[in-house]
């Protein structure tokens, strides 16, 4: 064999992967024959590091579906990262995510500003930005975002069943609104006032609002009920709930009160705010919450708290959060699976558009996820619910904000 | 010229040389972190030039870094000015609201001047949110990264890199030129002897406030990049923790030294990142042990740290 030969079948042999690389493998970033790497940011740390047990509940999650042999035979490698819910960090991190660790998309980035600093980056890469975790209305826009996918109801959606409900139901309605001076608060509210429509506009009588970092909302609540209303649209954070809800019942206040979906835990509000003063508190419900004693027999409810023993024993199985984490990583599951082999970008992304009536575990009886080509919004069903005393006992039918 | 002023030409030259070559040798996201190093150095050396060279002490710095993205952010996103206008401006804007701030500020001294400081930084979110019309409220404005002049072939994290390295060089020199000058040891006379100082007649007045005002600039500069970097703004970016990083930049690098704002730089980019990769449980307590461990093997700072050893070197050899 002269050098000559030598050399050459030297290059072949280093460069041959390259030139025949089979079509599984290789030409997908972040996805090899026995793995698919995802990546994710979450706020460990800083002002909003309670959403934090999302993130360790998606790894444990991704770790009991690891256990049981993945996903076609590909294990999962979740890749998540703190940002401290600061926007710049969340560039960097994703930018790390994309470019450095080549993860094959991104999944669950937390928050409305954090996910608004990535959004245009990760379209102009044409990496998937799956079911980010905010209510924020913006993520379904399929024509001018085609690789972001919001995933939980939307604000406004909520809003909008809420407008709805008292138009229907209460006769002269005054309505006072309380909400939290950010984006989450105005989407609530523009939700509402959207639903009540121009003319029913009027029917507000008076909007509070209060900054995160106030210490109470006393002055807020007297000054709602001294304006008469007889409707209360309570747009608060779990603390400023357990306040609100307490004060008006103190104070003899007694409207209807509208409670949002982000403070309806049993345990985390309603208790601590007394269940007395928390009775017929209306919310709108799309999960089941693990506090609320009618899901005690639940199957899902139960593999739920095998799972958090099991794979999370140090998270507290009270907080909706985990029950929240639980249910979208199996959404993502489900699009994983339908992708087969196919885990190129594209494919992913399409999969994703195409999720027809999946019912999980921990979604409220009747909700379904549903997602299309142009419809971006997986959950888009509500289904309200007024506290006995107890439970929230749901009424009425499933609100579907995708049927116009 | 002495040895160590040719020493130190030399070792600029040659960081400025491998500051040049980086960007053919590292990657996008690589060189997108050092983008944000320069950022945080040009910040940091405006803190530095307050704190460190005239002893007043600013826990609000992030609200001028602030005032500076969003002049910039503004700019572009509502009167569609080309980037490269915005960042005077932000500098000649943090200059007067710099300097403003800093003559109610003349009679606050020491802890009280960092508290009334400290109420800017809180103050800054919630303004931010308040005028939603210009800022975007909390949703913030969202930017498109400036790409390269035609004729250059390269990746807008290259362009901007250098953009970045260019401005960092540009008012480094300058504060060398004013601290290394008369300006400068009045400045620093104000530190160290105010009623001396005055004796022999710098107006503390003046200077105090002019210091304030530049101090300002530097960092609005600063922030008006790091909008074009991130190519976003929020009011989350301009947290409390921001300024507090300002101030941790300065003192591990080497207060009143202008090169310790790189390193300080250095820091505040990379060590929460090394901590977040030894302790995803608990990163900010390996961080608060860095801080430590820094300050008590360097309690001058780096630079303090790099000095004290270029004498004992000096020493051993002569």
């Amino acid at each position: 064999m002269t050098r000559r030969t030598i050399v050459a079948l030297a290059l072949v042999a280093a460069l041959g992967p390259l030139l025949f690389a089979g079509p599984a493998g290789a030409q997908w970033p972040g996805v090899t024959p026995t793995e698919i790497k995802i990546g994710n940011t979450n706020p460990y740390s800083g002002p909003a590091s309670a959403y934090g047990t999302i993130g360790k509940a998606l790894t444990a999650y991704f770790k009991k579906v690891n256990d049981e042999g993945g996903i076609n035979g590909r294990k999962i490698n979740f890749v998540t990262l703190d940002d401290g819910y600061s926007p710049p960090k969340t560039v960097e991190m994703v930018r790390r995510l994309v470019e450095q660790d080549q993860v094959a998309f991104v999944f669950q980035t937390l928050g409305t500003p954090t996910n608004s600093a990535i959004h245009k980056y990760l379209n102009e890469q044409k990496v998937p930005h799956l079911f980010v975790a905010t209510g924020a209305t913006k993520w379904g826009d399929p024509r001018n975002f085609p690789w972001t996918m919001g995933w939980q109801p939307t604000y406004q959606t909520e809003g909008h069943i809420y407008a709805q409900y008292v138009l229907k139901n209460v006769p002269n309605p005054k309505i006072g609104i309380l909400y939290q001076n950010d984006d989450y608060g105005k989407d609530y509210v523009k939700g509402l006032k959207d639903g009540l429509g121009e003319a029913g506009r009027k029917l507000i009588v008076l909007e509070q609002s209060y900054e995160v970092t106030d210490p109470t909302i006393d002055s807020q609540i007297v000054n709602l009920k001294n304006s008469g209303a007889n409707v209360f649209y309570n747009v608060t954070i779990p603390k400023f709930a357990v306040q609100a809800i307490k004060k008006s019942h103190d104070i003899g206040w007694k409207p209807l009160h509208l409670l949002n979906n982000v403070s309806a835990s049993v345990d985390v509000v309603l208790k601590p705010a007394g269940l007395e003063a928390s009775r017929d508190l209306i919310t709108a419900l799309y999960l089941k919450d693990p506090t609320d004693p009618q899901w005690k027999n639940d199957q899902g409810m139960k593999d739920w708290l095998a799972f958090m023993q099991k794979y999370y024993p140090e998270g507290n199985t009270k907080d909706a959060f985990n029950v929240y984490a639980y249910t979208v990583a199996q959404g993502l599951v489900h699009v994983l699976k339908q992708c087969g082999n196919d885990l190129s970008r594209e494919n992913v992304m399409r999969q994703a558009a195409n999720i027809k009536n999946l019912s999980l575990p921990l979604l409220l009886p009747g909700i379904k996820v549903n997602t299309g080509p142009t419809d971006f919004y997986p959950i888009e069903q509500e289904q309200l619910a007024r506290f006995d005393g107890e439970r929230w006992a749901l009424f009425g039918e499933v609100h579907d904000a995708g049927k116009k | 010229m002495s040895r160590g002023q040719g020493w130190r030409r030399a070792i600029v030259l040659a960081a400025i040389a491998i500051a040049c070559a980086l960007p053919f040798l590292l990657s996008n996201f690589r060189l997108f972190q050092f983008t944000q190093v320069f950022i945080y150095a040009i910040a940091l050396l405006g803190l530095n030039i307050l704190t460190g060279f005239n002893g007043q002490i600013s826990l609000g710095h992030g609200a001028f870094y602030a005032l500076g993205a969003y002049t910039t952010a503004i700019m572009i996103d509502r009167w569609s000015v080309p980037y490269g206008w915005t960042i005077p401006v932000a500098g000649l804007l943090c200059l007067t609201a710099g300097f403003l701030f800093g003559i109610p500020a003349l009679r606050l001294e020491g802890l009280y001047l960092a508290l009334a400081t400290f109420a800017l930084a809180l103050a800054v979110p919630q303004i931010l949110k308040y005028f939603e019309h210009w800022t975007g409220g909390s949703q913030g404005i969202v930017l498109s990264k400036p790409g390269a002049p035609l004729g250059l072939t390269l990746s807008p994290d290259q362009w901007l890199y250098f953009v970045t390295l260019g401005v960092l060089i540009l008012l480094f020199v300058l504060g060398a030129n004013l601290l290394r000058g008369r300006t400068g040891r009045a400045i620093v006379a104000i530190r160290d002897n105010p009623i001396a100082a005055q004796a022999m007649g710098v107006n503390g007045a003046l200077y105090k406030s002019l210091t304030f005002g530049v101090s300002a600039a530097y960092t609005g500069v600063a922030g008006a990049l790091s909008a074009l970097a991130i190519a976003f703004v929020a009011p989350d970016a301009f947290n409390v923790f921001l300024s507090i990083t300002f101030l941790v930049g300065i003192v591990i690098g080497g207060l009143a030294s202008i090169s310790g704002a790189i390193f300080g730089g250095l820091f505040v980019q990379f060590v929460p990142n090394w901590a977040q990769e030894i302790s995803k449980a608990a990163p900010w307590a390996i961080y608060g042990i860095f801080l430590i461990v820094f300050m008590y093997a360097m309690p001058r700072g780096i630079v303090g740290a790099l000095r004290l050893a270029g004498a004992r070197l000096a020493r051993f050899r002569g």
